[in-house]
Order: structure tokens, then C-alpha cells, then sequence
């Protein structure tokens, strides 16, 4: 019988961190991209705890993912504070067409 | 009245005419009258040098008031210490009598030019160069030393450049103007350099200073024959101020100028500062300089007077006249006649003047002709000037009861007796021939011109009698060339208050040796030798030792010096007693022999012109040799012309090859060298130093143009960067 093992864990960590980027990149819709952050963050989570639980780390990689969790949770509400700050400015909230960086 | 006021006053006089050419000058263009202020301060210089000579004359007759300060000062001189620049003021006699002279004659000629002048575009300029030179005479006649005496010098020679070219359109004026200024300069070299020698050796410029120095037997470089040199180049300044051979060319050319400029400048005033300046150096001049000088002197007036015989133009021909009367003080001075030469001077002065500007009162009414054979017969039209003409002609002539006659009769004794004592006959043999010949052209212009018949009748119609303000100068000038103003007594001019009191020979400070010797064999067992006379050791070696302490203070603000020289010795010594002994004995012969040759002259002339017994056209004919070299001025000019200018022209012209070729030729060739330099140094600035600017401006605009496109500004694109980035920076790190 197949036993999960931590590459398991790692490839699963790996795929939400793949499609975290992707999302980042291709989305046009700010809120779309702010999932895509939360993914990678989920995707390192994912790691931390598969590190404790197949290593000698005892319980300070669940920790530590418990501090990400709170800190992702402060970023989001961060984040979509500035995306409606952005909206009210330009009206809409699409990364591709605000550019005034450059400038 | 002090002598400090005196002093004071003798400065406000000096000043005022330069007051009015400031005046007049600056204002002219905007008030067209104002030339009267011109005559105002004139007036007033006239009336304040009366009353200063009145009591100079009166309550200092005969001392010497010196009124001295220092200039500029230089300290430490190597060799010298301090080298002190005095400016002041001498009066004596001989200024206030000239400053009387001077400032009557200028305000005349002012008074006469109002009228003559009128209508003249420059009427107002022409009055404040009336002013200046005005201004420069009386700087000439009351200064106490050398270098002011230069500066003023220089001055009266401007503005005699300024009038001569007063109508500078016509070419012959300018010319003449340069003309003037160029002879002039010549003098003047000799002049600076006879200065030059006095200052090198005695470190001053002050006359008294000098002349105590040199009595103190300190002479220039130790030598007497440095003194001669010294006195004949100071009188160079003269040959050329007063138009002596060989610098006389001047004068007549200076004519083309205004008929009252040529009156006030070149008759009267300043031709007379030549003179003047030898009266001034008079006492330090050796006997064989004063030989030079009465040698210079005959001779000018000789040559002068056979060129007047012959000139047709009313102008030359007193010019000539003038050239001849100055060369007779000059020779006067130079054989020591010095009081006679001063008193020719101003009786000259008057009655000069007043030829002149009746000259000017014919050509005023001719409408400016000046040709004596388009004249005639202008006695009953211009009956004033006709008369003031025959006075002043009969003074120069020398007919008793005239000033002329006093003047000219003592200067032929004077020459009389020194060709006794010495044995030059010619000297005195000049004097007399020369007198025939200034009465026979003088009456020979008075003829021409008043009597007979008019030869050019038009001219004739028109003429008519000048107004009040022009025959006014004419009759005061010429009252004045009676006998009456100078003496009591019409054939004894030593009687009269001029040169009984006013006018004294001063005593000689050259050293015994270098005086006349007078003592020819025979004389000498008679008379005791010229130490008798008072030395001047005693007067001035105190003044130079202990600088005087004596100083009056004054009304002005600058503080001046006031001291005085000693009553001067009593008897009226010349270089020896000799020559003033035998000037008595000459008196009464040189009376007799000038009226008889001055009578000669106006004899020939009344014969040849008024009663044409003789043909003067057949006499000009039958000598014609003489005729055309007299006429033709002794051909000195083209003499001139040829040698000098020639040779100047040469030079100048040699010069200015070497200028325009190799002077030149080094600057251009310089210049082109460094032309291209700088080309070459242009292609390394556009090509290197650009391109290097231009490739490093060109590269960073590359750069930047094609780094400027991954600048988005979009957040994706930057995070694909920094993915990349990290994807790079990961395999790097890996590596290792």
C-alpha cells in the first residue's frame, strides 16, 4: 500500500506554489492576484508542517504555520485596503492598466 | 596794499581769463552771448593788473616778490635726498608792466573782434581761445621758475595753433596751424634741454635758485662752456617763440589766421615770451652766448626786414616787420642793452597791435583783401584808421615824439656802443641799415595803401569806417605810441620813469671770466675791472641756505611763502661799467643816425611810391637778382623743403617701408602661425574632444533607450523579473 511520504507533501507544496505564481502573473483583477499570494503562502505552510511532522523539529513548524496563518490574515486585510484605495483613484481595480510606476 | 594781496591779486588775474574760457567754452552753444563774459573778466584782469602795477610801481619799485610753494616732492632720490617742485609767483617790474601790456592789448583785440568777428559760425569758440591764450601769456609773465614757465609755454603755443587754424576749412590755415606748432616744437627741444641741464646740476627749477647757485661760482658740470650751452638752449625756446631766424618761417604763414589773433599773438603778446625769456634768464648768460644771441638777432631782423621791402600782402608785410623788430630786441639782449630791449618790447607791443588791427579795419572794410596793389586812396574812407596807421607807422619808423623813436634809439646805442668796445661794427651797422629799410616798407604800406588814387574802384565804393568798437582799440592803442606815457622828454628816454626807475639791468652771476670782456687794450688802463660791482653772493646765499622762515600767512587757504630779494644795487650796471659809459656817449650819435636813416627810408619811400620820380616796377627790373630773392623770402622755405622736410619725408617714408614690410610681416607671420594653431587645434577640439563627449552622450542614450522598455511600470512584469531574477541567482548560488 502506498505511504504518504513527504515528497508527497513537497509535490502538493510545489503545485500550490506553481499555481500561486501563475495566478499572480496572468490575473488581471488585483483581488485575483492577492488569492495567488495567499496560495504561495498556503504552499510554504504546507511545507513547514510536512518538515515538523517527517523531521526532529517537534512542534515548531506547526507554529510557526500558525504565525504565517495570522500574518497572511494581516497582509489580506492590508492588501485589500490598498486595492480600494486604488479603485477609488482609477476607477477600477485591473494591475495591467495601472502603470503609473513607470512615470 | 601787501605783498601777500599783491601776490593773491596776480593770481586771480591769471585765473580769471581761464574762468571766462570755461565759461564761454562750455557754455557757448546754449547762450550765444555769452562772449560778453569774456570781455567782463577781461575788463576786470585789466583793471586789477592796473592797480597792482600802480602799487608795485609806487611802494616796491624794484623789489622782487616771491610767493613760492611745493608742487610735488620726491624723497629719497639716490644721490640727491629731496627733490622739491616748486610752483610760484615772481612779480617784479617786468611782470606788472607786462601784465598790463598783455591784458590792455587782449582786451582791446577782445573789444575789436566783437565787430570784426561778427557772423563768424564760431563766434563764441573764437572768444574762449582768446581766453586760454590769455590765460597761458599772463602764466608766463608771472611765473618764478622754469617747468611752469615750460608748461605755460606749451600752452601759448596751443592756442596760437588754435587761432592760426581758427578757419581750419581753408587748407592754407590748418597748414599754417601745423605749420606753426611744428617749428615751434623745434625751439621747444632746445629749450626743454637747456632746462634739463639747469636741473641736473642744480635740482630746481626756480629762477633765483639757480641764477644764486651759479653766482655762488657752482656752474652746470663745472664747466663754463656747459653755461653758454645752457643759456643758448633755453634761448632756442625763444628763437622759436619769437620767430628768429632760422625758425621765423612761422610767423608770417600764421597770418592765414584772424586778423585781431594775429594783432594780440603774433605781434604783440606772445611772439614778445621769446624775449621775455631771455630778459628772465638775461643775468645767467655768458658773453658768448649773448655773441649767439645779438649775432641771431641782426641777422633776423636784416633778413626780415629786405623780404617786408617786397611783399604785396598788407598782412606779410607786417609780419615780416614783426619778425624784423623782435630779431632787434633780440640782438638788443644779446649785445646787453636789456633795458632798451624791455622797453622795445612794450612799445613795440602797442603800436604793433595797433598796425595790425588797423590792418584789420582796411581788410574789414576791403571785405577781406589783403593785396596793398588792389588798394589806394582809403584815406578818405576810412579817415580814423588811416591816422591811427600813420601814428603807429611813424613809431615803428622812428620819428621823434613817438614811443618807437625812445626805444629804437636806445637799442641802436646800445648796439653802438657795443661795437666800440668790442670792434663788431656790423652789429650796429645792421641796426641802422635795418632801420631805413622798416621806415622806407612801413611808408611803402602806408602809401600804397591810403594815398594815391584807389586801384580797384569797386572795393573802393564799398568800403566804409569800422564802428565805435573797432576804432576805439585803434585810437587808444595808438595814444599810446606817444613818447608822453614813457618820459617827460621826447629825445631822452633815460629821464623817464620807465628806465629811470622801472626798468633795471640786473646783475650778471656767470663768473668773471665768462663775462664781456670789455677791456679792449686801449680801454684797459682806464677803467677798474668788473669786480667792483656788488657781487650777488650776499643777496642770495642766505636765501638758499636757511629757506625762509619769513612765510606771511595769507587770506588764501594754501599757505605761501612770501620772501623778497634786497633793494637791488643802486647804479645801473650793465657787465661793466664800460658799456653803460659808453651807451651815454653813444646816445646823442644814435639819435642823429636814426632819424637821419629813418628819414632816408620815408624819404625813398614817399619818391618811389607817392610822387613816382622813380619807377618802382623799372628799380624791381634793374635788381631784379635782389627783387626776386626778397620776394621770394630768401628761398628759405623751399630751402626747408628741400633739405629738412626732405629728408624728414625720406626717412618717414624708409620708416614706413620697415613698418608696413617688416614690422608687419613679423606681426602677420605671427598671426598666421597662430591662425593655424588653431585651426589644427579646432579639428582635435570637434573631432577628439566632441566625439568623446558626443559617443559617451550617444551611448548612455542607447543604453537608456533600450533599458527603458522593461520599465513598464506594470507590477506583473517587474515580479517576472525578479522571478527571473531568483530563478538566475538560484542556479549561480547553486554552483557553488
Amino acid at each position: 500500500m502506498l505511504t504518504v511520504g513527504l515528497t508527497h507533501f513537497l509535490v502538493i507544496s510545489a503545485i500550490l506554489f506553481s499555481l500561486g505564481i501563475y495566478g499572480i502573473i496572468t490575473r488581471k483583477n488585483a483581488v485575483m492576484v492577492l488569492m495567488g499570494v495567499e496560495l504561495i503562502l498556503n504552499s510554504a505552510n504546507i511545507n513547514f508542517v510536512a518538515f515538523a511532522r517527517f523531521g526532529a523539529f517537534g512542534l515548531s513548524g506547526q507554529l510557526v504555520a500558525l504565525f504565517v496563518i495570522v500574518l497572511a490574515a494581516a497582509e489580506a486585510a492590508i492588501a485589500l485596503a490598498i486595492v480600494l484605495n486604488i479603485y477609488k483613484t482609477f476607477s477600477n481595480v485591473n494591475v495591467d492598466e495601472i502603470s503609473n510606476l513607470k512615470e | 596794499m601787501t605783498e601777500s594781496l599783491l601776490i593773491n591779486l596776480s593770481v586771480v588775474t591769471l585765473f580769471l581769463p581761464l574762468l571766462g574760457f570755461l565759461v564761454v567754452i562750455f557754455l557757448g552753444k546754449k547762450f550765444p552771448k555769452i562772449y560778453l563774459f569774456e570781455l567782463v573778466v577781461l575788463a576786470a584782469a585789466l583793471v586789477i593788473s592796473c592797480i597792482m602795477a600802480f602799487n608795485k610801481l609806487t611802494y616796491f619799485n624794484g623789489k622782487d616778490i616771491i610767493a613760492s610753494l611745493s608742487w610735488f616732492k620726491f624723497n629719497n632720490v639716490a644721490g640727491i635726498g629731496t627733490l622739491d617742485f616748486e610752483i610760484g609767483v615772481k612779480i617784479d617790474n617786468l611782470t606788472v608792466i607786462m601784465l598790463i601790456v598783455v591784458n590792455l592789448i587782449s582786451f582791446l583785440v577782445h573789444l575789436f573782434s566783437v565787430e570784426y568777428m561778427h557772423g563768424d559760425k564760431r563766434y563764441t569758440r573764437y572768444f574762449a581761445y582768446l581766453g586760454i591764450f590769455t590765460f597761458s601769456m599772463l602764466g608766463i609773465v608771472i611765473t618764478h621758475n622754469l617747468l611752469m614757465m615750460y608748461i605755460f609755454w606749451e600752452l601759448v603755443g596751443l592756442s596760437s595753433y588754435l587761432l592760426i587754424g581758427f578757419w581750419f576749412e581753408k587748407k592754407s590755415a590748418s597748414d599754417a596751424s601745423k605749420k606753426a606748432f611744428i617749428v615751434n616744437r623745434v625751439g621747444d627741444i632746445g629749450m626743454f634741454a637747456g632746462i634739463l641741464i639747469l636741473f641736473t646740476n642744480y635740482h630746481t627749477f626756480t629762477f633765483d635758485k639757480i641764477f644764486a647757485q651759479i653766482s655762488m661760482g657752482n656752474l652746470p658740470f663745472g664747466s663754463t662752456a656747459w653755461l653758454t650751452a645752457a643759456g643758448i638752449l633755453i634761448f632756442m625756446g625763444a628763437v622759436g617763440k619769437s620767430a628768429q631766424f632760422p625758425l621765423h618761417v612761422w610767423l608770417p604763414d600764421a597770418m592765414e589766421g584772424p586778423t585781431p589773433v594775429s594783432a594780440l599773438i603774433h605781434a604783440a603778446t606772445m611772439v614778445a615770451a621769446g624775449v621775455y625769456l631771455v630778459t628772465r634768464i638775461f643775468v645767467m648768460l655768458t658773453a658768448d652766448a649773448m655773441f649767439i644771441i645779438a649775432i641771431i638777432g641782426a641777422f633776423t631782423s636784416f633778413i626780415a626786414a629786405t623780404i617786408a621791402l617786397t611783399q604785396n600782402d598788407i598782412k606779410k608785410v607786417l609780419a615780416y616787420s614783426t619778425v624784423s623788430q623782435l630779431g632787434y630786441m633780440i640782438m638788443s639782449l644779446g649785445v646787453g642793452a636789456y633795458a632798451f630791449a624791455f622797453f622795445h618790447l612794450v612799445t613795440h607791443a602797442f603800436f604793433k597791435a595797433c598796425l595790425f588791427l588797423s590792418s584789420g579795419s582796411v581788410i574789414h572794410a576791403m571785405h577781406h583783401e589783403q593785396d596793398i596793389r588792389k588798394m589806394g586812396g582809403l584815406r578818405k574812407k576810412l579817415p580814423i584808421t588811416y591816422y591811427t596807421f600813420l601814428i603807429s607807422t611813424l613809431a615803428i619808423s622812428g620819428v621823434p615824439l613817438t614811443s618807437g623813436f625812445l626805444s629804437k634809439d636806445g637799442i641802436l646805442a646800445g648796439t653802438l656802443a657795443f661795437g666800440k668796445l668790442t670792434g663788431y661794427w656790423f652789429i650796429p651797422a645792421t641796426g641802422f641799415l635795418v632801420a631805413m629799410m622798416t621806415a622806407f616798407y612801413m611808408f611803402r604800406l602806408v602809401i600804397l595803401t591810403f594815398h594815391g588814387e584807389p586801384r580797384d574802384q569797386h572795393k573802393f565804393e564799398h568800403a566804409k569806417e569800422s564802428p565805435f568798437v573797432m576804432a576805439f582799440p585803434l585810437v587808444v592803442l595808438a595814444v599810446l605810441s606817444f613818447f608822453i606815457w614813457y618820459t617827460p622828454n621826447p629825445i631822452g628816454a633815460d629821464e623817464g620813469w620807465v628806465l629811470s626807475s622801472w626798468i633795471k639791468t640786473p646783475h650778471t652771476v656767470v663768473p668773471q671770466e665768462s663775462r664781456f670782456n670789455f677791456m679792449k687794450d686801449e680801454f684797459k688802463a682806464e677803467v677798474t675791472p668788473v669786480s667792483t660791482i656788488v657781487p650777488l653772493q650776499v643777496i642770495t646765499e642766505n636765501k638758499v641756505n636757511e629757506p625762509v622762515k619769513d612765510a606771511v600767512v595769507t587770506q588764501q587757504a594754501i599757505p605761501v611763502e612770501i620772501h623778497e630779494k634786497a633793494e637791488p644795487v643802486e647804479s645801473n650796471v650793465v657787465h661793466s661799467e664800460m658799456y653803460e659809459h659808453t651807451m651815454h656817449w653813444a646816445h646823442y650819435p644814435a639819435m642823429i643816425l636814426s632819424v637821419l636813416v629813418g628819414g632816408l627810408g620815408i624819404l625813398f619811400a614817399f619818391i618811389i611810391y607817392q610822387w613816382k620820380k622813380i619807377s618802382a616796377d623799372k628799380l624791381a627790373e634793374k635788381m631784379h637778382a635782389l627783387y626776386y630773392f626778397s620776394n621770394n623770402k630768401w628761398f628759405i622755405d623751399e630751402l626747408y623743403q628741400n633739405t629738412w622736410i626732405a629728408f624728414t619725408l625720406l626717412i618717414s617714408r624708409v620708416l614706413s617701408w620697415f613698418d608696413n614690410t617688416i614690422v608687419d610681416g613679423v606681426v602677420n607671420g605671427a598671426g598666421h602661425t597662430t591662425k593655424f594653431v588653431s585651426k589644427l587645434s579646432g579639428l582635435f577640439d570637434t573631432f577628439v574632444v566632441d566625439g568623446l563627449v558626443n559617443f559617451t552622450a550617444f551611448f548612455s542614450g542607447f543604453v537608456g533607450l533600450n533599458f527603458k522598455r522593461i520599465q513598464t511600470g506594470k507590477v506583473q512584469t517587474y515580479l517576472i523579473l525578479v522571478l527571473f531574477a531568483v530563478v538566475i541567482l538560484m542556479f549561480v548560488l547553486w554552483s557553488y
